[in-house]
């Protein structure tokens, strides 16, 4: 490749050692990135050269870099996953770059998620938040035919649109009150869009919507800012469901207990 | 020694069923008396834990993601056999069971293959019942598709999302069971240890990722969960985290390893863009049944695909396979791609790349058609590429995906360590020389639903007794040694990184243990390989101390471990002087290129032992028997 395609970048990357300690932004050259990098993979050159110095490298979640496990979580220039719309960070190319721009790097900010270190939060809030009611209860073994209950397919389509949520975050990241509410709506309305989520509909609601304000989430008022950066396009009007039902359980149900709060194990 | 995979006698259809008849219970108020470890979140490891957990035992689930959502089942796309016969197009237990034997080149062992068989059924089952949002007709019933040249349609999926929306399901229950308390669940957490008391599997030694703190973990029973090893090539198709560390430490600890050299390469991923390539992805082997692959028929054709005329172009698997064609099997398709471009026909910047080419398609279909089929794997092409498939021919190149080899167990997934059950990819079980697509979601979900319950209780039941104290001397030796070796890393204090050791051990890995062995380069490797751990004992560059979340220090002790692993692959691939489904020796093939399988040598799984770092390890077989289905030779002319 020759050197025009390549490009020179600087980047303000937020370092901190540990949950504990005090961050700042810090700046790195980034130099002879090739457009075809994904933006993991320019971080990568940059730690490489931090490491061969002997210094920390900059620490971020990654994994599957294809845009589905949800572990990668940049704020790039101010915007969850960064500016192309319905794109995880990990597929992010730098090709949407030019030679010269500054970019700014930060980890997801939301009170429910501490910064662990640099880049990376602890997002085990949005597990604890599922764990209160984020599934149907059958037990291995108990389930009828596949086919004894069928599922209109336009049912089956819509409660896909709201499974494809990969759990990123990058909603609460967007949000000004810092809410998970589109995370939550996503899981609950997946379920009760097919019959089998029928029976715990309404307990379902109630203690995740309990169990999000319980982890430090705020609530919803409407500011979209979460569908616009959903990396996978959930739609808001999830949102409206998700109340309709938490309504209706409030106002019907007697014997919706809370659970108590979730604890994680030891470590 | 021969190896005994303690498969009952009796009748195939029957056997799993009279097997659990026979095999012992553990009375349901004793059950939260015993303490089961499971390693792995991913289908395998969180079906298992969620249904131990339901059935009332102390469970505790680790993995190295920040959720156990995040495994890297999470990935798959294609979908998930089962012989439901919803077509009515003559699938059945059977069917499945026989595709699945002769897909994997006669190598696993029928017994277990017809189990996987026979609870495939009930796995869908399962995940429908909680909610997985299956793709459907219009009637409301359940679709199926064709799947990896299959000729009956038994594949279920959801959109290009099978693996997610699985195991969306299994993290619900999982979830369920944290909730209920009985199943304790640690995320970045990562295994470095076994700890064997008595010669039982009975704990284990872990890091947590984030703040470095060493741990002991003891149990009744250890189950591991934890995936494949096909990041030893260092570019493939897993996830970053992809490792070899818990099957490898297990190894050396005794149990055996057997077939690592059985790895599967995937023929359609994205081709390497540049040298800071850090993964490969896959494009859906569906592309191909509308896609035609070629390449320009002149070496160093420079020219752009459109200008290239038809008759200058070569369709060599059309040529070669006129029977499947562009459907040849995965091995096939991948070795063809490779042999046109060591000829220098290769295609793009660096030249190792094949065409995938949409024109015809489009012509004959409109390209809405293909959009309606396809639209999102071109799409997700387009932003990886920056090139726009509709217009010019995809480029794809095959790359590591996928490993058949495993850990060695018995039909109670049970390795040659007492108490240490294996499940999912992290096995050797059922896919023998190759797997067959669709097949992997489906063995994980059988093993982790269906068996592992049943094969551990009777494990406990005849092994009762106390979960051991974390004081003995047995967990204090485990964690001194891992403490031991994180201070090695730590001290060596080198100025290279991690990455680049793993880069080249993944290039002699893929030149000369890829997609095609011989001897002499498998010696070769062998001794790369053990030199390029000694340097890397010398000039790794590990930042940072034990005590906080350091990356370089995890991502070394892996690299560590894929640095001993490497040899023993090789090691498999030379003793293994046949070609057979993945495996490709290039002394064993016919004039015309085909792999050549030996019977009456290689019919055995071959199951390594450890006789430490830098040795050979002892070979022990486990001889196999077809008895119903004949052994064949495949072929797709
Ligand atoms: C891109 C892609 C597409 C695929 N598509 C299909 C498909 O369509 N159909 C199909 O059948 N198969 C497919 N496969 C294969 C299939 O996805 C895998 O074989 C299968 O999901 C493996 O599941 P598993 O539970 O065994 O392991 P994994 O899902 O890999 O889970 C491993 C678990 O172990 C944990 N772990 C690993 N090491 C440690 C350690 N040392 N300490 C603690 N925890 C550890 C991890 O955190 C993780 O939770 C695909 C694979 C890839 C790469
Ligand atoms: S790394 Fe998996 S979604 Fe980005």
């Amino acid at each position: 490749m020759n050197d025009e395609e390549t490009m020179d970048l600087r980047l303000h990357v937020w370092r901190q050692k540990d949950s504990k300690s005090p961050g700042k932004m810090v700046t790195y050259r980034a130099n002879g990135i090739s457009p075809d990098m994904s933006f993991l993979e320019m971080l990568d050159v940059v730690n490489e050269e931090l490491v061969t110095a002997g210094k920390p490298p900059i620490a971020f979640d990654h994994d599957c870099r294809e845009g589905i496990c949800g572990m990668c979580s940049l704020v790039i220039n101010g915007v969850p996953h960064g500016p192309q719309q319905g794109t995880t960070a990990c597929q992010l190319h730098m090709r949407h770059f030019r030679h010269g721009d500054e970019i700014t790097i930060e980890p997801w900010r939301a009170r429910a998620f501490p910064v662990i270190r640099d880049l990376v939060v602890d997002r085990r809030s949005l597990d604890r938040v599922l764990q209160a009611g984020g599934y149907v209860s059958v037990n291995t073994g108990s389930a009828p035919d596949a086919n004894a209950i069928p599922v209109p397919q336009d049912n089956a389509e819509a409660a896909f649109d709201a499974a494809a949520c990969i759990g990123c975050g990058a909603c609460v990241a967007a949000c000004p009150n810092a809410s998970a509410s589109l995370f939550v709506a996503a899981k609950a309305q997946q379920l009760s869009l097919l019959p089998q989520g029928q029976p715990e509909r309404e307990k379902r609601a109630i203690h995740m919507v309990e169990a999000m304000d319980r982890e430090g989430f705020g609530g919803c008022t409407n500011h979209y800012e979460c569908e616009a950066v959903c990396p996978k396009g959930i739609p808001v009007r999830y949102i409206a469901d998700l109340n309709r039902d938490f309504l209706r359980s409030a106002l019907t149900s007697r014997e919706v207990k809370p659970l108590p709060p979730a604890v994680d194990a030891e470590e | 020694m021969e190896l005994d995979g303690k498969v009952p006698s009796g009748p195939i259809e029957s056997l799993w069923d009279d097997h659990r008849f026979d095999m012992k219970l553990i009375n349901p108020a004793n059950k939260r008396k015993y303490r089961i470890i499971v390693v792995g979140s991913g289908l395998a490891g969180a079906s298992a834990a969620a249904t131990l957990g339901e059935l009332g035992y102390n469970v505790d689930c680790f993995c190295f993601q920040d959720s156990p959502r995040r495994a890297h089942s999470v990935a798959a796309q294609g979908g998930i056999n089962a012989a439901k016969n919803y077509q009515n197009d003559g699938d059945s237990v059977r069917r499945l069971f026989f595709d699945t034997v002769k897909g994997g080149d006669f190598r696993s062992r029928e017994a277990n293959v017809y189990r996987l068989a026979q609870i495939s059924n009930k796995i869908i089952d399962q995940c429908a019942a909680q909610g997985v949002p299956f793709a459907r007709e219009y009637g409301g019933l359940l679709d199926n598709r064709s799947f990896g040249g299959a000729q009956v349609s038994r594949t279920f999926y959801a959109r290009g999302q099978t693996g997610q929306q699985l195991l969306l399901g299994a993290y619900g229950a999982l979830n369920r069971q944290i909730a209920a308390g009985t199943v304790r669940m640690h995320s970045r957490v990562e295994l470095l240890d076994l700890v064997l008391v008595d010669g039982h599997a009975k704990g284990i030694i872990t890091r947590h990722l984030v703040s470095g703190r060493i741990a002991r973990w003891a149990a009744n029973a250890v189950v591991l969960a934890t995936g494949g090893y096909g990041n030893i090539f260092y570019l493939s198709t897993n996830a970053m985290g992809c490792n070899v560390t818990a099957t490898y430490r297990a190894y050396r600890k005794g149990a055996f390893f057997a077939n690592p050299c059985f790895t599967q390469i995937h023929p359609t991923c994205i081709p390497v863009a540049g040298e800071h390539q850090s993964k490969l992805t896959l494009m859906s082997e569906s592309l191909r049944n509308d896609g035609r692959i070629w390449v320009p028929k002149a070496v160093g054709d420079g020219r752009a695909a459109a200008d290239i005329p038809e008759e200058e172009r070569d369709y060599y698997l059309e040529r070669k396979y006129p029977a499947f064609g562009n459907l040849s099997p995965r091995d096939i398709s991948s070795r063809a791609a490779k042999e046109v471009c060591d000829e220098g026909r290769g295609v793009g910047k660096l030249g190792r790349g094949v065409y995938l080419d949409f024109a015809d398609a489009i012509g004959r279909l409109g390209e809405d058609v293909i959009r309606q089929r396809y639209g999102n794997l071109f799409d997700m092409y387009e932003k990886i590429t920056g090139e726009n498939p509709y217009r010019v021919p995809m480029r794809i190149y095959p790359a590591s995906h996928y490993t058949m080899g495993g850990l060695w167990v018995d039909y109670n997934l049970q390795s040659t360590i007492p108490g240490l059950h294996v499940i999912g990819e992290a096995n050797f079980s059922d896919h023998g020389a190759n797997r067959l697509g669709a097949s992997a979601l489906m063995q994980g979900l059988a093993d982790g639903y269906f068996v592992i319950a049943d094969t551990v209780a009777h494990y406990i039941a005849s092994n009762p007794g106390d979960v051991p104290d974390t004081d003995a001397a047995e967990f204090r030796e485990a964690e001194q040694d891992v403490r031991d070796r994180i201070q090695k890393l730590l001290d060596v204090d080198g100025s290279r990184s991690v990455d680049s050791f793993h880069r080249e051990l993944g290039a002699i890995m893929w030149e000369y243990c890829g997609m095609s062995r011989n001897a002499e380069g498998l010696q070769k490797a062998i001794g790369m390989i053990g030199e390029l751990r000694e340097r890397f004992w010398r000039e790794v560059s590990i930042t940072g101390e034990n005590e906080e979340f350091n990356v370089s220090l995890e991502k070394g002790g892996r690299v560590a471990d894929f640095l001993e692993f490497g040899e023993v692959l090789c090691y498999d691939a030379l003793n293994r002087d046949e070609s057979c489904g993945a495996h490709f020796r290039e002394e064993h093939q016919t004039p015309d290129g085909e792999a050549k399988r030996n019977d009456e040598a290689y019919a055995y799984v071959a199951a390594w032992e450890f006789k430490g770092v830098g040795q050979k390890p002892e070979l022990h077989k486990e001889p196999l028997k077809f008895e119903h289905v004949q052994l064949a030779t495949r072929s797709y002319k």
